[in-house]
């Protein structure tokens, strides 16, 4: 199968779609010429810098038949919009009885590990999955990024897709031709024997690496990649976790209030899960503090393979 | 610009449903039979009921918290908007919104808004889908004198401007956000001058007069279908009664003098447009006698629906919350 780079997968799902459906806009900060080229500007439409505007506006659009594809560029710029995606996107459906649908995803890029300090290295995935009327997507492969935006341009409800920065260039098989990717179906990116992981989006890579690493030890790793946040598939986690007997969740964002927090309520909460566990559960998640600058800050501020082989040590002994 | 007897009608008609449309709801809410905050919409139904009548029934509008004189004059059905704030089943959103939260999509009134300013983005969206359908729709967005001082207003101005966006910006400037003076909260007062820092032409008419509301809104709307772009109309107005109630009205606090200049016939958006059509010959007493006994019987009909109208089943609690 042929190897394309997250960026592009992205790229390519776009594309599609917009040939798909006419009714697919895009709204963007940024000028997107191969796209315009492609798609003239009144599609392609490039926005000033007004995040609460071009988010409504997107909302707006999605009410009245199109279905816009709103990018926000970095989550961090989605926060001067709050009241567009809080008070109105996720609510308007259902506090207007469902008397029309709002197809419109909001794009942005996500997450640390880009020495690009506090501001623009956020990963705030759990806020927008605290607000009841969004559905959440949080790919970690290119094929499964490309799958998903095309799920999501698709889906008729306001879609946030989360795209993590340091997977952009990372490469991996994306299949030719239509490739669609269901949205609240988790996928078990390797099966194993003895320690649940479930990662998210670049920590489904470490993890991996993790599981090649303790392989050799005899250490057997299920790495769980729930894809999609909200709606969660908290059967296919638990599945494992009643498997394995051990969980430990990886994401890097702080603790608090996490995706990680979530996903261990939902497998502690079940009896038939809560009773298969043989050890306490792990969360390897970021320090609670804005992400620094320095280097080696930064580092210490994010999980990596030693903490999560850490964690996983603890819930075998 | 000159409109057909029953066109004039129509729009007394909705002016006389939208004032006692809200004094009915502020007594229903203090017998306690409705939940929830009204923000009565008395002594400004000219602005709504002015634009509306310069729109087609294609047209989209976006509201406010003071939203139920959008709703009317949009051309809501009443029953279904009484049973809202019954919070019945048979209300507009089911019963899960409220007088704050009423929307009718199918007649193009995309929704009030509990938040300043926020239908505004939302305006645009549709304005742009309007744009790029070219069937030549507009969208009105109703907002308050506060709303100037949120973002969402700046932003959506200027992007309405640089797009050529279909639409009419509607200031209803009823002088006070909740309890301040308009003055008291801008560095400039008059909010027209927002109109030229934004390229767009403003024009202030006065907010009572139906009749210069519907033809600054019919230019506007013109001027939006052929392409070039939105208009900032500021709408001159006064909140007659108190700015919203739970259990109470709240007591007056905004000074005597300035009631009393709003007060009187030559003021009063309803009694104004009486008194023309009556002193112009197009109507009689008895003929506007007749159109009141009417939204009288019509509003009695609505609260009878409303409470005939079950409560929604508590097992439908998760149902809207995602489309298929
Ligand atoms: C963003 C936001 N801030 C504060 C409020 C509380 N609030 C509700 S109505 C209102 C006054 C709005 O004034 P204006 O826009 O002039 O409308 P009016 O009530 O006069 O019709 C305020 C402050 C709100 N709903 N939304
Ligand atoms: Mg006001």
């Amino acid at each position: 199968m042929r190897e394309i780079t997250f960026a592009q997968a992205l790229e390519e799902a776009l594309i599609e779609e917009m040939e798909r459906d006419e009714r697919v806009i895009t709204l963007a900060t940024t000028r997107a010429p191969g796209l315009e080229n492609k798609f003239g500007d009144k599609r392609v439409r490039f926005t000033p810098i007004s995040e609460a505007a071009f988010t409504g506006i997107g909302l707006g659009a999605a009410g009245s038949g199109f279905r816009p594809v709103v990018h926000w560029g970095m989550v961090t710029f989605s926060f001067v919009a709050m009241d567009q995606i809080v008070n109105q996107a996720s609510k308007i459906r259902y506090m207007f009885g469902g008397q029309a649908d709002f197809p419109v995803t909001y794009r942005c890029t996500t997450g640390g590990g880009m020495q690009v300090a506090a501001q623009h290295s956020q990963s705030p995935y759990s806020m927008f999955m605290h607000l009841a009327g969004l559905k959440i997507i949080l790919p970690s492969t290119p094929a499964d990024a490309k799958g998903l935006l095309k799920s999501s341009i698709r889906d008729n409800n306001p879609v946030v897709f989360f795209e993590c920065s340091r997977l952009a260039s990372t490469t991996g098989p994306v299949p030719d031709g239509e490739h669609v990717v269901p949205i609240g179906v988790a996928d078990v990116k390797r099966a194993g024997r003895d320690v649940t992981v479930v990662g998210l989006a670049y920590y489904v890579r470490e993890a991996l690496a993790v599981a090649d690493t303790l392989a050799a030890e005899g250490i057997s790793l299920e790495v769980v990649d729930p894809r999609t946040l909200v709606p969660m598939d908290a059967d296919a986690i638990r599945a494992s976790v009643r498997k394995t007997g051990r969980l430990v969740v990886v994401d890097e964002a702080p603790a608090t209030c996490s995706a990680a927090s979530e996903i261990v309520a939902l497998v502690t909460e079940d009896a038939q899960t809560f009773r298969a566990l043989r050890a306490p559960v792990q969360r390897v998640c970021a320090a609670p503090v804005p992400v620094p600058f320095s280097p080696p800050l930064e580092q210490a501020a994010l999980p990596d393979r030693v903490r999560i082989t850490t964690a996983i040590r603890r819930v075998l002994a | 610009m000159s409109l057909t007897k029953s066109e004039l009608v129509e729009i007394f008609r909705k002016l006389v449903l939208i004032r006692e449309f809200d004094l009915l709801a502020i007594e229903l809410r203090k017998a306690k039979r409705i939940y929830g905050a009204v923000h009565p919409y008395v002594g400004e139904e000219a602005v709504a009921v002015g634009v509306c009548a310069a729109l087609r029934p294609t047209d989209r509008i976006t509201s406010t918290h003071r939203g139920h004189g959008h709703c009317i004059a949009k051309g809501a059905d009443i029953n279904r908007m009484m049973a809202e704030l019954f919070g019945r089943v048979d209300g507009y959103c089911k019963g899960k919104g409220g007088s704050m939260h009423i929307a009718d999509f199918a007649i193009g009134m995309l929704g009030a808004n509990g938040i300043v300013a926020g239908g505004m983005p939302i305006a645009c969206g549709a304005a742009l889908a309007a744009q790029l359908e070219d069937a030549g729709k507009v969208t009105a967005c109703f907002f308050g004198d506060g709303a100037t001082g949120e973002g969402e207003f700046h932003e959506t101005l200027n992007i309405a401007s640089l797009w050529k966006l279909p639409l009419l910006f509607v200031c209803e400037n009823n002088r006070y956000g909740a309890g301040n003076a308009v003055e008291s909260v801008r560095a400039q007062a008059d909010i027209t001058l927002h109109a030229p820092a934004y390229g767009m032409p403003g024009i202030a008419v006065d907010g009572n007069d139906v009749l210069a509301v519907r033809d600054t809104a019919a230019e506007a709307a013109e001027r939006a279908r052929r392409g070039d772009g939105p208009t900032l109309i500021h709408c001159k107005t006064f909140r007659s009664l108190f700015h919203a109630m739970r259990d109470v009205p709240p007591p007056e606090t905004r000074p005597d003098d300035l009631l009393a200049a709003w007060r009187g016939r030559d003021r009063d958006p309803i009694t104004r447009l009486e008194d023309h059509l009556i002193g112009g010959g197009t109507v009689t007493t008895a003929e506007l006698q007749q159109i009141r006994d009417a939204v009288k019987r019509d509003l009695d009909a609505a609260v009878a629906f409303a409470e005939a109208s079950p409560y929604p089943d508590p097992n439908d609690l998760l149902v809207d919350m995602f489309a298929e």
